[in-house]
Parts: structure tokens; C-alpha cells; sequence
């Protein structure tokens, strides 16, 4: 199992607030981690798990199941530089709302997060508006530009939580493999956008029979496999580990077993929107822009090899990649609208419908590979129920059914590829590092 | 109600849908035997021509179609993806709409920018090429063509030659003539077809030339050499000359030769064949001003609907 040591130089600040007071009253308490599965309360005073219940505020958990919070190695905040379709409050507050207590945000900024300084000034504004921890992920090279790496040594000691050019691929093996040999000198973990840029050329959506049947031209799931391969191939031979960003193909997922069966510590996130959704809904829609991203939904084989891949543990985790569009750049044809779409408070709720309704994975094994692994793999603190630690929870209706889109996004943007389905679990409270930060209203 | 109907590809139509509008551009046809070609039918009536791409047949037809018809027409064209100035398609359909218009036809570089400016106007949309989307006056011309010089759509075999990874025309056409009851075999170099065409489209897959030899028509698509770019979807055009070009050896007595143009004399097809007359080309030229009239006129009348209004109006040519 490819784990960190939890790494004391990486920086989550969080604003500062009123640390949560309050008992949760017969809710289930489930925390499959740390061995806890019971029915009674929870008590969380001046932000810590425990304690003394007495003159805590009451809160009524009759049916509703509290869970160690939501963990995603995977957002986008767009800032610096497009703070328009999203800021650092309101990215967070999105977060809060989906039960997440902790994010790591991708350096694809303008400009992007490539220097010490830049790390600097995001630290200290999420210091000051940041609603849930919030962690960052700098560049690996310049610019993301690919040819020289960034200050990789500064950046750990600035706090930096790993590595990437999320957005783009590292299309130099040469310098991969120097960012590898460098992770001896920071421990820093890389977490890889994966694509061969020859093999996606002008690609706007999957390579396969929906690209076919309405001209788009195609990102072929081998463009993200190659690349795969390769950097697993870099990473076994460098003894270094990484971390590959929202899986969706499978032929990648094949490459990621074939490595992990040789020992390359390799672990890997998958997105709820390739769990769910495939390039019909590209075909299907009269407005298929809000289902373009980058990897593209891909084909059903390839969304049930997701599924079993999460299942067997060959994909680790569940990240959002939660990437914020205004609307009137998502109101453009296809090719020309931009790549993303918003997944922080929906991300539960997508997942616990498709999986644990669905019938594929228990809700104990969801909420390991929501919080808890994500957590290890990044060094991060675990969010834990367990009786002394800074409380990180979210309150759960699982039964509560809700129309995505219904109410509207903490997100300052609303591209969302759910809109108008319907999920059957809700987040109705959220404490994040030992503050109260969301409370579902009427 | 409103009699609004758009045309915005070939897959949204049903053989009931060709066949009307086949017949509507045949009785437009026998208009254009007359010495007077102007009809009454869309006066009063506004087509703005909105092409954001290079065109010179399709614009001039559906220019001529709509003056044929009295219509207003008001012909915009421009360059780029997204408009001169920085303005996006939407805002350009919405700053169009003051005119009232009453169709659009749309020539743009994006897949799916007809459809996308469907959802922004009332008046009808008619796709005239969206990038390597679908071309449905064009496939609707090379029907009539067909029906007109050879004869009944269904039961032939059509092959479909060439750059079909960057073509509307074969993706229209390829739905088009299965729709009407032909069988389709599209033939290329492996590289310039779409990975899954024949689960996507029904057409069978060859790269061999030889197996147009059974076809009882050959459609030769232009090489678009302005989308070929760099990485190299064939070794060489001449190479791709020796492998694909379609040319009167490679031809039996009765197969008939079809090519959307503009034509790449020596690449796609021979000189020599491009100027025998015994081809459709010159026909799907001809042709291409009456079905685009059919056209304009299903979409403005609302004849899709089969209402009174457009069947009066019709009687009215």
C-alpha cells in the first residue's frame, strides 16, 4: 500500500472561526478507518471530537449517519486570475456543502502556481477565506511549460501539498524523470495529468462511436494510457511514487494494474462524472459543452472498467476535479467551449447513488476511498471520528432524494455535468478543521 | 402556432422528410424550365445567410435559392472560430434577430454551432456546414442528383472515396443514402476514417480502392488539405494518388462519379475524369439551387408540419 507519513510541512490553513460546539443525538457514527460503527452521539466540542456534552447545542441525527469528511486531492479555486468563475471562499464554500473538509487546489491559475511566492500569497489568502482547509498543488515545471522544473525544494518548505501541471501533461520524459529523482530531496508526492498531446491533437471528446457519428474529433483513450505507461515505467525505475489524476480509460486502468502488480508505488484518483456518465450524454444533449472535459466521459466499457477498477483497489481514490466555467464561455460551440465541469457538492451524492445504491461498493468502503485514502495518500491529517481528534465530519441523510441543480451551487459557477439528476443522499451539516461551515437550510 | 422547422442535420430526418423535400425541389425544378425563375413564395419573407467560413457554391446557391423564391436575403460572411471583433456566435444570432429574420442558414467551422444557434432564434436554422459536422443541403442535392440521373435511391451501392475523417459531406451523405435504402462502403486510406464509423454510421469500412467495384456510384470527396496540418494522415499525395485516386481505369462502363467540389485535379480524381460528362458533378452543381429553394422553403412554410399555409404557398410556384 503506496502511503505518506502524514508531512508536517504541508500548509492547509483554513479562515479563522468559532471552533463547532455540539452534540449530534442518535444519529450512526461511522468510521470505518478507525474500527467505529454505532448508533448514539457524537460530541464535538471547541472543535474536537468528544468531551463533555453539557450545554452543547442539540442537534437531532434520528436517521442520519455521521461520517469522517470528504477529502479531494482534486479542485480547481481559479485563483489567482479568473476569479470570476470561481474565488478561494467561494470554491470552499462549495466544498462545504458537499461534505468536504479539506481540498487541494491545481496550480493551472494566471498566472500559474509556479513559485514560491505565488504558493506564499494563496497560503495567506486562504488564511483569511479559505472555509475548509485548504491545501495547494504547485507546478512541476515553469509555467507549466514542460521544460524546466520549478523550485521543487522552496516549494515543500513553502507547504506545498504535491506536485502537478494539472491541465496539461509533462510531455518530456526527460524531465519527468528529473521531477522523479528530485522527490528524494522534497518527498513531495506528483499527481499527473496524463495525456500524450500527438495522440489528442485538436480532440474535444472521446475517440469513439459518438465522435464518429457527430464529426467532433476525438481524444483516444491510448493517449492517456501511453502516457501512463510511461511515467509508471519512470517511476519504477526511479523508486519514485506518483499519483495519476482522474482516471478514465480503460486501457489506463490496465497499465495502472500492470504496474501496481510490479510494485511501482503508483495510486490513482477517478472523477464521480467518469463514474456516471459516458459520451452518450455528448450526443444526447442540446447542450453538450456542459459535459466537456478533459480526459473526456468516455464509453461504457470503459466507465464499468472504472467502476470494478475502484472496486479491486487499482483506482484508489475519488477525486472532483471540480473545474468552474462561467456560463457564457460554456455558451460557445463545442469545440470551442472551455474544458471542465463543477463537482464539489455533488460529488457524495453522485457516488454514494451509483455505487453504494447501485449496489457495487459499500457505503464503508465509499467513505475510505472519499476521506480516508485520499488523506494517506496525499500525508495529509485523516479526517477521524475517534474520540481527542480535530473534528472533520459530515452529517448524512442517506435517504433524502434531491434534484442536482435544484438549489442553487455554492460555486460561483454552475457547469454542471448532473444537473437535473436525481441523487439519493444528502450532506446536511459539515464541521471542517473543528468549524461549524455548513449547515443545509430548509 | 408557429410554423417554424429546422434544418440542422441529415440525423434528424426521416425518409418521409427527404422524400417531401425531394418533391418539393423537383416541382421547383420545373420552375426553372420557364423563362422567368422567380417565384412568389417567400415574399415578405427574411433569409439572412450567415457564413463564417469559406464557401463559394453553397453560399451563391442558397443566395440564388432565396432570391428565386422573392425572399429578402441579407449575406453575412466572416472569418475565424469565434466572430471578428471577439463576438460569439450567440450574441451575433442575437444582434441578427432585430432584423426578424425568418431563416438562418449557417456556415460555421464548429461542429454543432447550427444547432447551438437554434436555441438562441426563433426562425428556422438551416445548416450549410458546421465544421466536420453534417452538410445536409449537400447530401439532399446529391439524393436528387441520384433520383433524377440514375434513378430510385434504394437498392444502390454507393462508395464513398476519400478524406471521409474530415468530411460533413460523407457524414451527411453516408446517412442520407442508407436512410433512402442504399447500401454505403465508404473506402480510404486507414488513417483518414474515423475509428468507429461503421458502428456509428452503417457504412462499411474498406481501404482497399478495388472495392468501389461493385459501386453504381463512386463519390470522390475533396482531400481537404487545409485540415491535413502536420503529422502526416498519408505519406504523400502523390502516394495517395497511386492508392486512391479515382480515375476511368479504375472504373467500369455505367458507374457514375460524384464529387461535392472543389475539385483537386491529380489528387482525389483525374483530370480527365473531373471534364467527362458522363460524371454528376456538373448535375449536383445545377441541382444544388432548386433542392436549397425545397430547402428554404420546408423550413419557412413549416411544410414539415404539412400545414395548409405551405401547401398554398407551394400551389402559388
Amino acid at each position: 500500500m503506496t502511503t505518506m507519513a502524514p508531512n508536517p510541512r504541508v500548509r492547509l490553513p483554513q479562515r479563522p472561526g468559532d471552533p463547532a460546539n455540539v452534540v449530534i443525538r442518535g444519529a450512526r457514527i461511522l468510521d470505518p478507518a478507525a474500527g467505529i460503527d454505532r448508533v448514539g452521539d457524537l460530541v464535538v466540542r471547541d472543535g474536537v471530537i468528544g468531551g463533555d456534552p453539557a450545554g452543547l447545542e442539540q442537534v437531532d441525527g434520528t436517521g442520519l449517519t455521521v461520517i469522517p469528511g470528504i477529502v479531494d486531492v482534486h479542485v480547481h479555486l481559479r485563483t489567482p486570475g479568473k476569479e470570476h468563475a470561481e474565488d478561494i471562499a467561494s470554491g470552499t464554500a462549495s466544498a462545504a456543502a458537499g461534505g468536504v473538509v479539506a481540498v487541494l487546489a491545481m496550480p493551472n491559475t494566471q498566472p500559474p502556481t509556479d513559485s514560491p511566492s505565488i504558493l506564499g500569497s494563496l497560503v495567506e489568502r486562504a488564511g483569511r477565506e479559505a472555509v475548509v482547509p485548504t491545501g495547494f498543488i504547485p507546478a512541476i515545471t515553469v509555467g507549466q511549460a514542460g521544460e524546466s522544473l520549478t523550485e521543487h525544494g522552496d516549494l515543500a518548505e513553502a507547504g506545498a501539498a504535491a506536485l502537478s501541471d494539472d491541465g496539461v501533461p509533462v510531455a518530456s520524459a526527460l524531465v519527468m524523470r528529473r521531477a522523479l529523482q528530485y522527490q528524494r530531496a522534497t518527498g513531495l508526492l506528483f499527481t499527473l495529468h496524463e495525456e500524450d498531446m500527438s495522440l489528442s491533437g485538436a480532440g474535444v471528446m472521446h475517440e469513439g462511436v459518438v465522435s464518429a457519428r457527430i464529426g467532433l474529433a476525438g481524444i483516444p483513450g491510448v493517449s492517456e494510457a501511453v502516457q501512463v505507461a510511461r511515467d509508471c515505467a519512470l517511476a519504477g525505475y526511479e523508486d519514485a511514487r506518483i499519483h495519476i489524476c482522474h482516471v478514465s480509460a480503460r486501457e489506463t486502468v490496465d497499465e495502472i494494474r500492470s504496474a501496481k502488480s510490479r510494485g511501482v508505488q503508483v495510486t490513482a484518483e477517478v472523477t464521480p462524472h467518469h463514474l456516471l456518465l459516458t459520451e452518450d450524454a455528448v450526443g444526447a444533449d442540446p447542450d453538450p459543452a456542459r459535459f466537456k472535459m478533459n480526459p473526456p466521459l468516455r464509453s461504457e466499457a470503459d466507465r464499468q472498467a472504472l467502476i470494478e477498477a475502484l472496486v479491486d483497489g487499482t483506482i484508489d481514490v475519488i477525486a472532483t476535479d471540480h473545474a468552474p466555467h462561467p456560463a457564457d464561455e460554456k455558451e460557445n460551440p463545442f469545440a470551442e467551449a472551455p474544458f471542465g465541469v463543477i463537482g464539489l457538492e455533488t460529488a457524495f451524492a453522485a457516488c454514494h447513488t451509483e455505487l453504494v445504491q447501485g449496489g457495487r461498493m459499500s457505503l464503508e468502503d465509499l467513505v475510505v476511498r472519499m476521506s480516508t485514502r485520499p488523506a494517506e495518500i496525499f500525508g495529509l491529517p485523516v479526517p477521524s471520528l475517534a474520540d481527542g481528534e480535530r473534528a472533520n465530519l459530515a452529517v448524512l441523510d442517506l435517504g433524502a432524494t434531491d434534484r442536482v441543480g435544484d438549489r442553487p451551487y455554492a460555486s460561483k459557477s454552475a457547469n454542471a455535468a448532473f444537473e437535473g439528476m436525481f441523487f439519493i443522499g444528502r450532506v446536511v451539516m459539515t464541521i471542517a478543521g473543528g468549524q461549524d461551515v455548513y449547515r443545509r437550510g430548509a | 402556432m408557429s410554423a417554424r422547422a429546422s434544418l440542422l442535420g441529415i440525423a434528424d430526418l426521416g425518409a418521409d422528410d427527404v422524400g417531401r423535400i425531394l418533391d418539393t425541389a423537383g416541382r421547383f425544378g420545373q420552375v426553372m424550365d420557364r423563362d422567368i425563375k422567380k417565384v412568389p413564395t417567400l415574399r415578405g419573407r427574411t433569409v439572412v445567410n450567415l457564413f463564417l467560413e469559406p464557401s463559394t457554391r453553397t453560399s451563391t446557391s442558397f443566395e440564388l435559392a432565396a432570391k428565386r423564391l422573392s425572399a429578402d436575403v441579407l449575406s453575412i460572411k466572416g472569418t475565424g472560430t469565434s466572430m471578428d471583433k471577439g463576438e460569439t456566435l450567440k450574441d451575433t444570432i442575437l444582434t441578427l434577430e432585430a432584423y426578424d429574420p425568418d431563416v438562418f442558414v449557417i456556415r460555421h467551422p464548429q461542429v454543432g454551432a447550427c444547432r447551438l444557434a437554434d436555441g438562441y432564434t426563433d426562425a428556422s436554422v438551416v445548416n450549410a456546414g458546421d465544421g466536420t459536422g453534417e452538410h445536409p443541403s449537400q447530401a439532399l442535392l446529391d439524393l436528387y442528383t441520384v433520383q433524377r440521373e440514375v434513378g430510385p435511391i434504394k437498392g444502390l451501392h454507393v462508395a464513398i472515396v476519400g478524406d471521409v475523417l474530415h468530411s460533413r459531406v460523407a457524414r451527411s451523405g453516408i446517412r442520407a443514402f442508407t436512410l433512402m435504402g442504399a447500401k454505403v462502403t465508404v473506402v480510404a486510406p486507414p488513417t483518414l476514417v474515423p475509428r468507429h464509423l461503421a458502428e456509428a454510421l452503417g457504412a462499411e469500412v474498406s481501404s482497399d480502392i478495388r472495392d468501389i467495384a461493385d459501386a453504381d456510384i463512386v463519390y470522390v470527396l475533396r482531400m481537404q488539405l487545409e485540415r491535413m496540418g502536420a503529422g502526416g494522415f498519408v505519406p504523400s499525395l502523390d502516394e495517395y494518388a497511386r492508392m486512391y485516386q479515382v480515375d476511368h481505369a479504375r472504373l467500369r462502363p455505367g458507374q457514375r462519379v460524384m464529387h461535392a467540389g472543389p475539385v483537386n485535379r491529380g489528387v482525389e480524381i483525374s483530370g480527365a475524369l473531373v471534364d467527362d460528362p458522363e460524371t454528376l458533378i456538373e448535375a449536383q452543381a445545377t441541382n444544388g439551387v432548386v433542392v436549397r429553394m425545397a430547402v428554404l422553403y420546408d423550413v419557412a412554410t413549416g411544410a414539415a408540419g404539412g400545414s395548409a399555409q405551405g401547401d398554398a404557398a407551394l400551389e402559388a410556384a
